[in-house]
């Protein structure tokens, strides 16, 4: 009787009251806290030259002779996504093993891995940019390595998940005709988990090349810093060759990492 | 960002047993051999254009080592000039993520194709959806700078772009997921489309709407943090003040309050979610 929902209970009815008190109030809390008056005048006229730009790019820019074009800043850009995505895929696997469950002898264990794992993911990348800034100087490196060692906190996570998957068969088999630790490692653990690990690299390969496109707004190398440029020089064309450089460039990634993917699983 | 997100892609392996039996045959090692090889030589051009080695790594190190000794012990006392400016990073997520969720649900309707059913508007409803999603929201941020001035409104505006190409896509994607029984007796009791809607699609969704709407506020509340690096209001304008001034304790104050805030709210959706579902 007592989860009879035709019942009305009147505590759930006050509740609900509070709960859409709270949000209410959590609103005007959040309108009254943002300043809307600094709205410059122009940001129409700015808008619709955006757009123009977009229409009527700059196609020069993709190729110019000197460097500093379109293409050069797209391919740095993919260079600097798929280094960093590679120091990852291999600095993470540690972790990984040490955040999964049934890899470890202790529950702690694994929940520090696990901790350690949601640390490295809070910290913006674009924050360990501007260190390793200060570290290795201005340029496509720090943007690498910053990369490389955020993608750790959801690489080492989804890789702790895959490992927390597998079938406990084969390794038990190759233990109960003696392999060691290593053996197990590499004939029964390795095998089951690397079709996984290729496809959340991958995945993660999507998401840096679109990180490694902002690095260059703090100077961590490439297109994020011809485009700052040309958003500073108010050149709007070469700002919409660069949107569109980037569009393309994310799209045509996408499209052949889910067509690689699909087939590695 | 990094932030579009710890949602992995779906893979059905790992369930064990017979699904396997189809790859038990090996692969032949050339094709292996010549993906690795084709991976090794992007590796090693990438490396080359990006000027890329370990002996700079090695002697950058000490100056790293210098910057983190730098940032301890971090300036407690600054914590009372940037709780404002913390605030204000919420409240910017808070808006810009409910704006985003309200204008993704029109659209992710559009794009499912048990909803819309004509080719004609779901595919290029998809279209669009892709497109916004290639653009990261710092980058947005820094074109809305350009519009809007300097201040919050940008870096709401940027947020408000990034969480409806995310709702939206996470959201359609739901749609087409739904139970069709309940879509089936409405069409054959007579219901109109908006009453299809009202009571056949939105009832089987919302909890999972709820849920990526928490989820992309955790996402927005980190990236706003970093959005005032263009000018975008919130916290990061006082981070890149600090660094330029090489106030390194006062940065490092400046990224303990953004971690506490984000684990808190972190947690707190945690436990809605928990309720919800």
């Amino acid at each position: 009787m007592k989860n009879n929902p035709l019942i009305r209970r009147p505590w759930l009815r006050i509740r609900w009251w509070l709960v859409a008190v709270v949000i209410v109030s959590l609103y005007v809390w959040s309108f009254t806290g943002i300043e809307f008056s600094g709205i410059r005048e122009n940001a129409g006229t700015v808008t619709v030259a955006i757009l123009q730009g977009m229409i009527s790019p700059d196609w020069d820019y993709v190729y110019l002779a000197d460097g500093e074009d379109l293409l050069r800043g797209m391919i740095d850009t993919l260079a600097i996504a798929l280094l960093g995505t590679f120091i990852s895929a291999f600095l993470c696997i540690p972790f990984a093993f040490w955040a999964s469950t049934n890899m470890n002898r202790w529950k702690w264990s694994s929940g520090i891995g696990k901790f350690i794992l949601s640390f490295i993911r809070t910290f913006p990348e674009i924050v360990m940019a501007i260190m390793f800034i200060k570290a290795v100087g201005p340029g496509a490196y720090a943007g690498i390595l910053a990369l490389g060692l955020h993608s750790i906190g959801m690489l080492g996570k989804l890789y702790a998940e895959a490992i927390e998957k597998i079938d406990r068969g084969p390794a038990e088999a190759l233990l109960a005709c003696g392999a060691n630790r290593l053996q197990v490692m590499w004939y029964a653990v390795i095998p089951q988990v690397l079709p996984e690990f290729m496809s959340y690299t991958l995945y993660r390969f999507e998401i840096n090349v679109r990180s490694a496109t902002i690095l260059g707004i703090i100077g961590a190398g490439g297109i994020g810093t011809p485009l700052i440029f040309a958003l500073d020089s108010r050149n709007w064309s070469r700002v919409g060759i660069i949107l569109l450089g980037i569009i393309i460039t994310v799209s045509v990634v996408d499209m052949i990492s889910n067509y690689v993917r699909r087939k590695i699983v | 960002m990094s932030p579009i997100s710890v949602t992995p892609p779906s893979t059905n392996k790992g369930r064990g047993g017979n699904e396997r039996t189809s790859s038990m045959v090996k692969p032949s090692h050339t094709k292996s051999i010549m993906t690795a090889a084709f991976i090794i030589v992007l590796l090693w051009l990438s490396a080359e254009r990006t000027d890329a080695t370990v002996t700079q790594l090695v002697t950058g190190a000490p100056e790293m080592g210098k910057l983190l000794v730098e940032m301890f012990p971090p300036d407690w006392s600054y914590v009372t000039t940037i709780w404002a400016p913390m605030m204000e990073t919420v409240q910017m997520a808070v808006l810009g993520t409910t704006i985003g969720a309200m204008l993704a649900v029109p659209i992710a309707l559009l794009a499912s194709g048990n909803v819309t059913r004509s080719k004609w508007l779901y595919i290029p409803a998809r279209l669009l959806l892709n497109l916004i999603r290639t653009i990261p929201d710092l980058l947005f941020a820094a074109i809305f700078v350009a519009i809007f001035g300097l201040g919050a409104v940008a870096g709401v505006a940027a947020l408000i772009l990034f969480s409806f190409g995310l709702i939206s896509k996470l959201l359609y994607e739901s749609i087409e997921a739904i139970d069709p029984g309940p879509l089936e007796a409405m069409t054959a009791v007579g219901a109109n489309k908006l009453q299809w809607i009202r009571f056949g699609v939105i009832p089987q969704v919302t909890a999972q709407f709820i849920s990526y709407l928490l989820y992309t506020f955790e996402v927005n509340v980190r990236a706003a943090g970093v959005l005032g690096l263009v000018g975008a209001g919130g916290i990061g304008l006082l981070l890149t003040r600090v660094l330029d001034q090489l106030r390194y304790d006062r940065a490092c104050m400046i990224i303990l309050l953004t971690l506490v805030i984000v684990l808190v709210i972190d947690y707190i959706s945690y436990r809605i979610q928990e309720k919800l579902l």
